[in-house]
């Protein structure tokens, strides 16, 4: 009794996982239950319903892990961080004419699109950029003036790579998914998007 | 297929405008004209809808194929138990998903179509399944049979049971994949529809943890869908959430997709079944 009193106590407190026993059976009868039910078609294959350490982390603590151990936020996050590559020639800047293309573009990684087809950025999906296009989502921030607001020096450069590249080093169970850690968009691709956030010509900062 | 097309041309633009008012006007700050504009939209489009929805055709189409004798038992589908009893249609569907005794499984209701095809007219399961989608010229069966069996279930109240041990394993396992994160872009159901007001792009996405969000979501669908041209059922609506989450194929009527649709109906419970519904 004691024990679990303990236990409903950290866990109230976000001291520690909350995840029970029987929720680690219930996830592998989930697992077993979509390799069954589901089947490739396309570029989607069976290996994308297998969790990586991130996905598993923050399905399971409901996108909220705790701080410490080997599924916490800090390991992970970590392993996320060493695992960008940031560009041999150290520039962070393309072209945001190029980017806002690929921000208007939500093709890739479906199983109705093609292998090999160059994927889109998706970002008008979920973010405001450049004021005039009105048709844009609202599942992230708005990044109307986002190198306005923020300055164009080379720690902004570097962070806006980095975010783009891999979003969950830096926050673990964001919504964003990780287009460079995924494949989903080259380093020239990521240069793009980062001027359109922080060229001074770019529209999003006009 | 003129009918279609200026259908949806016009409608386009008002199920819009209906969807996301303010996606309408110029900006956050739209003038009292614009705001006018954005109503006389609502107002049309709600005529439009009271002048019928392209829908009724396929249930008219479903309404027929149920009672014609099909299949190599030439049999029609009116000895179906769609849970209130053989040939029981009036108000079935806003009781399902449930438990069915004599398949030992939940089953939605596509999944029972399937099972009634497959053992009241003899069909093969797999040729039944093989297709269940309706695009271009080809039209699907099963969902003409949705149309006419859901259209019988407008006004009822939506109340599928929990009380069997696998209906309420069914509704467990659907919560659970509405939360499973993976996939290229490690998306979940949740990534799109845990929050209010959101939207991708206009399209706003209803919040399916919240009974008001849920209900307004699954109230309206099966439904028509003028971009496409096409009646949807919900199985295609779930199937392309995924295709979309970037997760491979989920099988037709398949265990895990019947779940994620238990989860959504007893989040609905309670709410009036209004469909067949009209989506952009």
């Amino acid at each position: 009794m004691k024990r679990h009193a303990l236990a409903a106590l950290l866990c109230g407190l976000g001291l520690a996982g909350c995840a029970t026993m029987d929720d680690g059976a219930a996830e592998k009868r989930l697992v077993e239950i979509l390799k069954r039910d589901f089947h490739e078609k396309g570029i989607a294959k069976l290996d994308r319903l297998d969790q990586d350490a991130v996905q598993q982390s923050c399905t399971k603590f409901n996108n909220n892990p705790p701080h410490g151990g080997p599924g916490g936020i800090d390991r992970l996050e970590a392993e996320q961080m060493a695992a960008i590559k940031w560009p041999a020639d150290g520039k962070f800047i393309g072209d945001w004419k190029n980017g806002e293309k690929l921000a208007q573009d939500g093709r890739g990684m479906t199983w109705t699109d093609k292998a090999g087809a160059p994927a889109g950025g998706n970002c008008y999906n979920c973010h405001q950029l450049a004021p005039k296009e009105l048709s844009f989502g609202t599942i992230g921030p708005s990044l109307y003036h986002y190198g306005k607001s923020r300055g164009n020096s080379p720690e902004v450069q570097k962070y806006t790579f980095g975010k783009i590249f891999n979003a969950k080093a830096y926050n673990l169970c964001t919504n964003m998914p990780r287009f460079g850690y995924h494949g989903v968009l080259t380093e020239a691709q990521i240069k793009d998007l980062v001027a359109l956030l922080l060229d001074p010509a770019s529209p999003v900062n006009n | 297929m003129r009918f279609r097309r200026v259908i949806g041309q016009s409608l386009m633009a008002a199920l819009l405008c209906a969807a996301v008012p303010l996606a309408c006007a110029q900006d956050g700050a739209a003038t009292k004209e614009e705001k006018d504009a954005t109503i006389q939209e609502i107002e049309r489009y709600r005529e439009m809808i009271a002048d019928g929805n392209p829908a009724e055709l396929y249930e008219l189409r479903g309404e027929e194929m149920w009672k014609t004798p099909r299949g190599p038992k030439k049999a029609t589908l009116q000895g179906c138990d769609l849970g209130l009893g053989p040939g029981v249609v009036k108000g079935a569907y806003a009781k399902l998903p449930r438990f069915f005794a004599d398949t030992g499984k939940v089953q939605d209701l596509e999944s029972r179509l399937v099972s009634c095809m497959v053992n009241l007219q003899g069909m093969n399961e797999a040729e039944v399944i093989a297709r269940p989608f309706g695009q271009d010229a080809y039209k699907s069966d099963l969902e003409a049979l949705v149309a006419y069996v859901v259209g019988q279930s407008k006004g009822v109240t939506i109340a599928p049971p929990l009380e069997h041990a696998k209906e309420k394993e069914a509704y467990a396992l659907g919560k659970r994949m509405f939360l499973y994160r993976a996939g290229p872009y490690d998306f979940s159901c949740a990534t799109c529809h845990s929050e209010n007001g959101r939207r991708i792009r206009l399209q706003d996405l209803p919040n399916l943890t919240t009974h008001i969000g849920a209900s307004r979501a699954y109230a309206t669908w099966p439904a028509y869908r003028v971009s496409q041209g096409e009646f949807r059922s919900m199985q295609w609506r779930m199937n392309d959430c995924f295709r979309q989450q970037r997760f491979p194929e989920p099988g037709y009527g398949s265990e895990v997709v019947t779940a994620l649709i238990s989860y959504l109906a007893q989040m609905a419970s309670g709410s009036p079944y209004e469909g067949p519904g009209i989506k952009r």
